[in-house]
């Protein structure tokens, strides 16, 4: 599975600080420890205390980039933000993301296609998050017709259809697994499927539980990618178990060693 | 109506390793040998070259092999007590890519040769031939972590490839292999789970993943060479699919498990119960058919025995690779 690391975003209070205080050593230990623990790309989010979010996006690239080449998930609402860390990291990215509204793919497909990177799309439009798989699966439909209008190959899509949390939604992971199982089949080749984890679990109890059992119920359903804290050692250890346990990984006594060192 | 060949592409490879060492590069080797590096399943020109054509590593004993039948024994007899001279032999006449120097000598049921002799031999085929070398121990998990240390430390700075690390038995071979610059041999008695344990093992001990060649005990022609093959396809898919731990080139031993069965074993007069034919060309084709297989299934070094096998196995290679 495609891992993608959470754990650099300014709502985290060390990140946010260290984007403050321009302290390089917070920002590439958290890189990587991220990368050490089998991350094969770190989100990067400047969050919501930055004054300038260009500059601050420029200056966490460019901090990660002095310890590791792995693509970068540039995460934001803004098209300048992310534009700003695309030429940053000279277009090894996945852009993260934009939705299913006219508006928006129409401004970030093409910055996928200029910069010849991955995108994350999610499933919401004009009218919010579906409530249902086929509302979800109707959004991805676009994104992908989008993608192909756009001249982006659909392989470099990513499809999110957005966790909502199980303590507020409870009919709503059901809905996110089955559209998962079928996104799949909309294209040749097909877009691939990623999910932000930790939405399943906000405000519930036992969240690291819920987490790691959402993931593991998702990679059987196919999923592709998940954007999760590769520190969290049991989560890990659980996705690996599962790649194992669906022939994706060969088994060996110490698998969970193999898949890191993998 | 125009046909486009569907070609399927992975996302990892199978690492390049080469072996032995030129004086240039630390050794006294002549010549060296590149194998590994494949993008996609064997042969499949259309979708990847083979970048590194199969190799042919030919079997010396250091000490005469007892019960050995006659085609073989019209093959090497008059060198059989010298293993310098059957590693020239087989060199200079025959065309080995490499010699897989058996020290069949130590082992402590037989002639219980001690390190020091052992490693002499070691040097005299060194010597000998400008080809790497394969060292393999005889087996005896003891005595090989007693002699393996010695003969490495004779051969060092050459790049041979050392035989075997085992689940049960690697921790020597491994110093060994780092301290003298060789590469190893990883062994699994048929066992893809057991391959990638003895590899995680290898690489815990410092041996670099690029250091390393894969070797499942197999079995001949008739005798689990499907099985064999599907495991060696198994790995190799994992490899190509991204399991570092299962990336590195994979090694098959040939003559000694085609000349075990009964069909390359019995002579022309018992052969001929079964209608079986004469000896030396049934015996051949076995060991032959056997590599063709295993080639087949993706390895990179197969070590043989029979000159005129070897020889059909390597125009068999020159056709695959055209």
């Amino acid at each position: 599975m495609y891992i993608i690391g959470e754990r650099i975003n300014g709502m985290f209070r060390d990140v946010g600080a260290a984007i403050q205080a321009q302290d390089e050593s917070v920002i590439t230990d958290l890189a990587q420890r991220q990368v050490a623990e089998a991350a094969n790309a770190l989100d990067v989010n400047v969050g919501p205390v930055a004054e300038d979010a260009v500059a601050a996006m420029v200056w966490l690239v460019e901090t990660i980039r002095k310890v590791t080449d792995v693509p970068l998930c540039l995460d934001s609402t803004k098209v300048d933000v992310i534009r700003a860390g695309l030429e940053a990291c000279e277009g090894n990215a996945i852009i993260n993301s934009t939705t299913g509204e006219a508006e928006k793919m129409a401004q970030l497909f093409p910055l996928a296609v200029e910069f010849n990177c991955e995108i994350i799309g999610l499933t919401i439009d004009e009218n919010g998050v579906p409530a249902k798989a086929e509302g979800r699966m109707e959004v991805a439909l676009k994104l992908v017709a989008t993608a192909m209008e756009s001249g982006l190959p659909t392989d470099k899509l990513y499809v999110d259809a957005v966790i909502l949390p199980v303590s507020a939604l409870q009919d709503n992971p059901p809905e996110v697994l089955k559209a998962i199982s079928q996104i799949k089949m909309l294209a040749d080749p097909p877009p691939k499927t990623v999910i932000g984890l930790s939405n399943v679990s906000q405000n519930a109890a036992f969240r690291e539980l819920i987490n790691r059992t959402y993931l593991v119920m998702a990679l059987g359903v196919g999923l592709d990618a998940a954007i999760v804290d590769p520190l969290d050692t049991e989560l890990m250890d659980a996705m690996i178990a599962a790649e194992m346990l669906l022939n994706h990984a060969v088994y060996s006594k110490d698998f969970l060693k193999a898949y890191r060192k993998s | 109506m125009s046909f486009e060949m569907p070609v399927e592409t992975w996302p990892a490879a199978v690492s390049t390793v080469t072996l032995g060492a030129t004086a240039e590069q630390g050794g006294t080797r002549t010549s060296t040998v590149t194998v590994g590096g494949e993008a996609t399943l064997p042969f499949l020109n259309f979708e990847q070259e083979t970048p590194n054509r199969p190799v042919i590593a030919m079997e010396v004993f250091d000490e005469q092999p007892s019960e050995w039948p006659a085609p073989l024994e019209a093959a090497y007899s008059d060198v059989w007590g010298d293993p310098a001279q059957w590693a020239q032999k087989c060199v200079e006449e025959y065309g080995a890519d490499l010699i897989c120097l058996r020290l069949a000598s130590a082992d402590p049921e037989a002639t219980n040769a001690s390190p020091d002799e052992v490693a002499d031999h070691v040097r005299a085929v060194l010597e000998a031939v400008g080809v790497p070398l394969i060292i393999w121990g005889c087996g005896d998990y003891d005595k090989d972590n007693e002699i393996m240390p010695v003969c490495s430390q004779a051969a060092a700075g050459e790049r041979c490839l050392l035989g075997s690390a085992v689940e049960d038995n690697y921790k020597t071979i491994s110093a060994c292999a780092l301290a003298d610059k060789h590469v190893i041999i990883n062994e699994a008695p048929l066992d893809i789970n057991i391959q990638k344990q003895v590899t995680i093992l290898v690489t815990d001990m410092g041996v670099d993943p690029s250091d390393i060649i894969l070797y499942q005990t197999t079995g001949a022609l008739g005798y689990g060479v499907e099985y064999a093959f599907s495991i060696m396809e198994r790995t190799r898919l994992a490899a190509l699919g991204g399991d570092a731990m299962l990336g590195m080139p994979m090694l098959a031993v040939v003559g000694a498990e085609a000349w075990r069965s009964k069909e390359a074993r019995l002579s022309d007069e018992a052969g001929a119960e079964f209608g079986w034919g004469p000896q030396e060309p049934r015996s051949i084709l076995w060991e032959a058919a056997t590599a063709t297989i295993f080639l087949h299934g993706g390895c990179d070094i197969l070590t043989m025995w029979h000159p005129e096998a070897v020889a059909l196995v390597r125009r068999t290679i020159d056709e695959l690779m055209a």
